[in-house]
């Protein structure tokens, strides 16, 4: 009888397993199974976007478009309630010497900070992302991660920015990683989830490829570069690789995905060939801050110059835009 | 909670127009023939326009060479053999070859735009492939003079004389850098016809050599048409015929030059294989689809023009393939955003009007994109056509254009044996993530240059040319020395 | 009394058998003193359609066997070459070769065959290349067999002439259709039993005895002939073979006839019938070890 329990304990547990990889497993062979990615002929791809010159009406619709993308970042040890302040009244208005210029489209933070940036938000249009999920290693236990994640949007984060397990995702422990989205997707309620694959740590882009795949898969709403925090962070060539595996998602199922790239994208040209990039890639649906960001902090000063200079034909100083 | 700005509808986002400037130029209203180093009047004094294809505006007036202009120059140049060129030391030649690849760089904005002018190229192709690959020709032949010794063991390579080398209007600069730098390097001297419709870019590289310094009568040029080129082969003072172009003219060569000791590179048409596996990096295979078929209009004798994708994955390539054709810009080629500009000639249009006419009646499904296509000018959309058979004549001949058949296979066999039934042999590309595949198919399939997960890549260290009737001979890297050399 | 002698007949050699000429016509072949020697089959222009399809057969099993592999074959056509010397010689002085002369013609064709056996492995390392492109892709040449080679061998040199033509080819993993010298035909047939009993796969080496005026224009024309190597052609023969091999632009090779010189030997005999083939394959991460993407 004793053994008999064991037993059917066992099955359960192994049923249970089962049922968990089969998920994954079915659900990215009904994709078509995972690509693979020539890192060459992205490089190459890649070459072909910034070869585009983008002149004109096109680059001042492109710069002010790029400008309301950007989720206003400050993600440090010593942020405080006044530096957050800060970087909120800037994130609503960039640059009020100048009419008629959109917002950013967020600022992000960290969890403890969200009641400082919700209360200075009030009445704009700007959205609250929080990090989450022991951001930046993830490396944390799982009740911990919902705790934060949950803490976050109870205090008034309207986009949740998430880490995967990158050590758990080398390991190959893939399941482990599409079960912790899926669960911090639940805890999101109806925060907008981003995973960020830290594709700095996953050293090639067959492996962004399939990250991107699982937290496609696991519920997330955006797919995101990188934390900033490890070197390199984002990139044209992983952002195209993960573009990809948006528009192989879409054309599947018609549901979209939003892309955010953060970390090292902080002057305008770069910023519009990204731009480029996802119109090509994805088409012009995209092209609106709901499906695309750039995780950011200096790009906004270098878009504002160019906007300023495209507008006045004149070189401009950083010394004339507010850092905060 | 805070507003979602809901910019749900399509934000219209279209890239201005980027034409590059054209007033750092400086062309002449009527060029001559460029012989023993001046500038002289085609003895007839007959000349004919050049005209820019993308909106059919004169360019510049081109001498036309009869027989007597190329004895001139065939004259000239043996002169320059025998009193000059065969007597320097090897490392002054190469002295001479590096300023003439130094003097290219310097003036390749110049040169980009006036290929892209004269022929109709993208001014983007022109500026980061046409030019650079050119000088870089020269730059890499140059080396080559003083070190003939190690390119072939156990003999002593010798010039053969007077070269006469008629290139193609595809790439008209980088094909006189691919025959040029070679035969000055072996120490060969040089009598080069441009294509009629490009001569152009030529007659700049007849300047950047005057300005180098070379001897006179090292290079000459003489521009004209088909007789002109006749006339050089047919000259008995020629010591090698180097050719690029069609399959058809090839013959002729070869046929006229039977039975004399004149040696011969020629290096025709193809109709290319591009075989796409269900296990390949597939978005990277789009590129290299892309690439190989619609890279300078498809005006290249090594385009990827025969697709073959595995069954199992071949809707979804058409898919992806049709939708990236979709992005790409038909246009201005001085603008700097186009990626696909005019068509060479009218003649040219015409051949590839009625391939696509054939194509259809021959009942096979045509997909072609919906880009805004110029009033004015040569201009044709990047066309696919499914559905086609191994017997379809846009599957059999050398479309030369920007048309692409679809063929699917399902074994690795089937493949193989379609791919080299054709009697070309020029390229290929294969594209699956297996290594050992990749392997067995470099080996199997008849062609001289392979590309596997990439196409349509040129470098001077890399030996070009064709097996059966894509020509004979190599061009590039060490191998295309010894086209320009006897060894004994 | 003088025994009987059991004659021989010569065949043609044809994918590894010897048939006669499907034509059924013969030559007689006379020696210097006016007695007949021998029948030779007067080759038509089907034995040579059928050659090269023979040829054309065999060309994927041999260009696919391993180099050691094939410098083991040539250098057992060596060996069997040796064991047969004698015979090689009473030929050869049969057709009005002096003994001596004879002697060092079947010595320096042997010595020729282990020549070329010892290429085999070795020529596409001498003569292949990795090249340096300046982009980020691994970039290789290697040397290729063409295909079906015609060979017309010297009229003169019967067995070290022929060796000399055909060991390059085959030793480069092509197959041959060889058309013999006219008026010194045996050694040929000799040589294509040697062969046939040295592990060459039949079709590999096809000889057609007979008249070259009829027999060359046949080869030259053929479709299906990647190449002619040759010797000792008119200017008229040459100029006709040139004017034929448009047709399919095969590549054509013509070689002085003394066979006896230093530079009757060499890789470029080998190097002329291969095609250059070049292949392209991206490299990932060239900047090193430090991901940099």
């Amino acid at each position: 009888m004793f053994l008999f329990f064991i037993y059917s304990l066992y099955l359960t547990i192994h049923n249970y397993f089962m049922t968990v990889m089969g998920m994954l497993e079915k659900k990215l062979s009904e994709l078509g199974g995972v690509p693979t990615v020539d890192k060459v002929g992205v490089e190459e791809r890649v070459a072909r976007f910034k070869s585009r010159s983008i002149k004109k009406e096109s680059k001042m619709q492109g710069l002010k478009m790029a400008l309301n993308m950007i989720d206003l970042t400050t993600l440090e040890g010593k942020d405080s309630p006044g530096k957050v302040r800060q970087m909120c009244y800037k994130a609503a208005h960039v640059h009020d010497q100048f009419p008629g210029l959109p917002t950013v489209a967020a600022v992000c933070v960290y969890p403890s900070m969200v009641h400082v940036a919700k209360k200075a938000l009030k009445n704009t249009n700007v959205g609250i992302a929080s990090v989450s999920t022991a951001f930046p290693s993830g490396q944390a236990p799982q009740d911990v991660k919902i705790r934060d994640t949950k803490f976050a949007v109870d205090e008034g984060a309207t986009e949740i920015d998430m880490v995967i397990s990158r050590g758990k995702f080398l390991q190959g422990e893939h399941n482990f990683v599409y079960d912790e989205i899926a669960s911090i997707k639940e805890a999101c309620g109806k925060a907008r989830l981003k995973v960020i694959l830290e594709t700095g740590e996953l050293s090639t882009l067959d492996n962004v490829r399939l990250a991107s795949d699982i937290a496609i898969l696991a519920g997330a709403d955006f797919i995101k570069t990188s934390t900033g925090k490890i070197q390199p962070a984002a990139t044209m060539q992983v952002t195209y690789t993960m573009l990809m595996a948006i528009k192989d998602y879409y054309d599947k199922t018609g549901i979209m995905i939003g892309m955010k790239p953060a970390g090292g994208i902080s002057n305008s040209k770069l910023a519009l060939h990204y731009l480029i990039m996802v119109k090509e890639v994805l088409g012009e649906e995209w092209l609106t801050n709901q499906w695309f960001r750039f995780g950011a902090s200096s790009l906004a000063n270098d878009l504002l110059m160019q906007i300023l200079k495209t507008e006045t034909g004149i070189y401009q100083s950083p010394d004339y835009f507010t850092i905060d | 909670m805070a507003k979602k700005r809901d910019l749900k509808q399509k934000i219209s986002w279209e890239l201005a127009p980027a034409p590059e400037s054209t007033g750092h130029i400086n062309l002449k209203d009527r060029y001559d023939l460029f012989i023993n180093g001046k500038w002289v009047a085609p003895k007839k004094k007959k000349y004919f326009s050049t005209i820019n294809p993308s909106n059919e505006k004169k360019i510049a007036e081109i001498a036309y060479a009869d027989k007597s202009d190329v004895d001139l120059a065939v004259d000239a140049a043996r002169k320059a053999y025998d009193g000059v060129w065969s007597k320097i030391t090897p490392s002054e030649r190469a002295k001479y070859i590096y300023r003439i690849a130094r003097i290219m760089q310097e003036r390749s904005r110049e040169l980009a735009v006036i290929e892209s002018l004269d022929g109709g190229k993208p001014i983007r192709e022109a500026r980061d492939i046409d030019i650079p690959l050119a000088s870089n020709h020269f730059f890499y032949n140059a080396g080559w003079a003083d070190k003939l010794e190690y390119a072939f063991p156990a003999k002593t390579a010798m010039p053969l004389g007077v070269a006469g080398q008629i290139i193609p209007w595809n790439f008209p600069l980088l094909m006189a850098a691919w025959k040029i730098a070679p035969a000055l390097a072996a120490g060969n001297t040089v009598v080069l016809k441009p294509a009629e419709t490009t001569s152009l870019t030529a007659l700049k590289l007849a300047e950047i050599i005057q300005e180098a310094g070379l001897p006179p009568g090292v290079v000459n040029i003489v521009t004209g048409f088909g007789d002109t080129g006749a006339a050089i082969v047919n000259h008995p003072d020629i010591n090698k015929v180097a050719f690029t172009g069609s399959t058809g003219v090839g013959k002729i060569i070869q046929n006229a030059i039977s039975g004399t000791a004149k040696k011969a590179t020629l290096e025709l048409g193809g109709k290319s294989a591009n075989i796409i596996f269900a296990d390949a990096p597939i978005d990277q295979a789009i590129e290299g689809i892309v690439n190989g078929i619609f890279f300078n209009q498809g005006h290249v004798c090594c385009a990827g023009s025969r697709l073959f994708v595995q069954e199992s994955v071949s809707d979804l390539v058409i898919k992806k393939l049709k939708e990236r054709i979709d992005t790409l810009i038909v246009g201005d080629p001085l603008d700097k955003n186009t990626d696909i500009g005019a068509i060479n000639s009218k003649e040219q249009l015409e051949i590839i009007k009625k391939y696509i006419k054939i194509g259809k009646e021959e009942g096979a499904e045509m997909y072609q994109t919906s880009c805004k296509i110029p009033n004015k000018g040569y201009f044709c959309a990047p066309t696919i056509f499914t559905d086609v058979a191994q017997s379809s004549r846009i599957v059999q001949e050398e479309i030369f254009g920007p048309v692409l058949t679809i063929q699917t296979f399902r074994t690795i066999d089937e493949v193989i044996q379609k791919a080299n039934n054709t009697p070309y042999g020029l390229a290929a590309g294969v594209w699956t993530d297996k290594g050992s595949r990749i392997f067995n198919l470099t080996t199997k399939l008849r062609a001289g240059v392979v590309w596997a997960n990439t196409y349509n890549k040129f470098d001077p260290s890399s030996p070009f040319g064709g097996y059966k009737e894509s020509g004979f001979g190599r061009e590039g890297g060490l191998h295309g020395l010894s086209a320009y050399v006897k060894l004994v | 009394m003088k025994r009987v002698e059991v004659q021989k007949t010569y065949k043609l050699y044809i994918g590894g058998k010897f048939p006669r000429t499907e034509s059924g016509r013969y030559y007689k072949l006379i020696d210097n003193n006016g007695e007949m020697v021998a029948n030779m089959c007067l080759g038509s222009r089907k034995d040579v359609r059928n050659a090269v399809v023979a040829s054309r057969k065999a060309f994927g099993s041999w260009s696919g066997k391993t180099a050691f592999n094939r410098a083991q074959i040539l250098y057992r056509i060596a060996e069997m070459m040796e064991g047969r010397s004698e015979q090689f010689i009473e030929e050869l002085v049969l057709q009005g070769f002096q003994k001596s002369r004879a002697r060092e013609e079947v010595r320096e064709s042997i010595e020729r065959v282990v020549y070329y056996a010892g290429w085999c492995d070795k020529y596409i390392q001498v003569l292949g290349s990795v090249n340096p492109v300046s982009s980020s892709h691994f970039n290789f040449s290697v040397h290729e067999p063409m295909g079906v080679v015609g060979i017309v061998s010297s009229e003169n040199s019967p067995l070290l002439g022929l060796v000399s033509l055909i060991m390059p080819a085959i030793a480069g993993g092509n197959t041959c259709v060889v058309l013999t010298s006219e008026k010194l035909p045996l050694s040929s047939i000799t040589l294509a039993e040697v062969i046939n009993s040295s592990d060459v796969p039949g079709g590999v080496v096809n000889i057609i005895t007979g008249k070259k005026t009829e027999t060359l224009p046949a080869l030259s024309s053929h479709m299906d002939v990647n190449a002619i190597s040759s010797s000792q052609l008119s200017t008229d023969q040459k100029t006709e073979l040139e004017k034929n091999a448009v047709s399919n632009l095969k590549r054509t090779f013509f070689y002085a006839d003394d066979w006896h010189a230093s530079a009757a030997q060499g890789i470029y005999y080998i190097a002329d019938l291969q095609e250059v083939k070049t292949t392209w394959h991206p490299i990932e991460n060239i900047g090193g070890a430090s991901s940099s993407y």
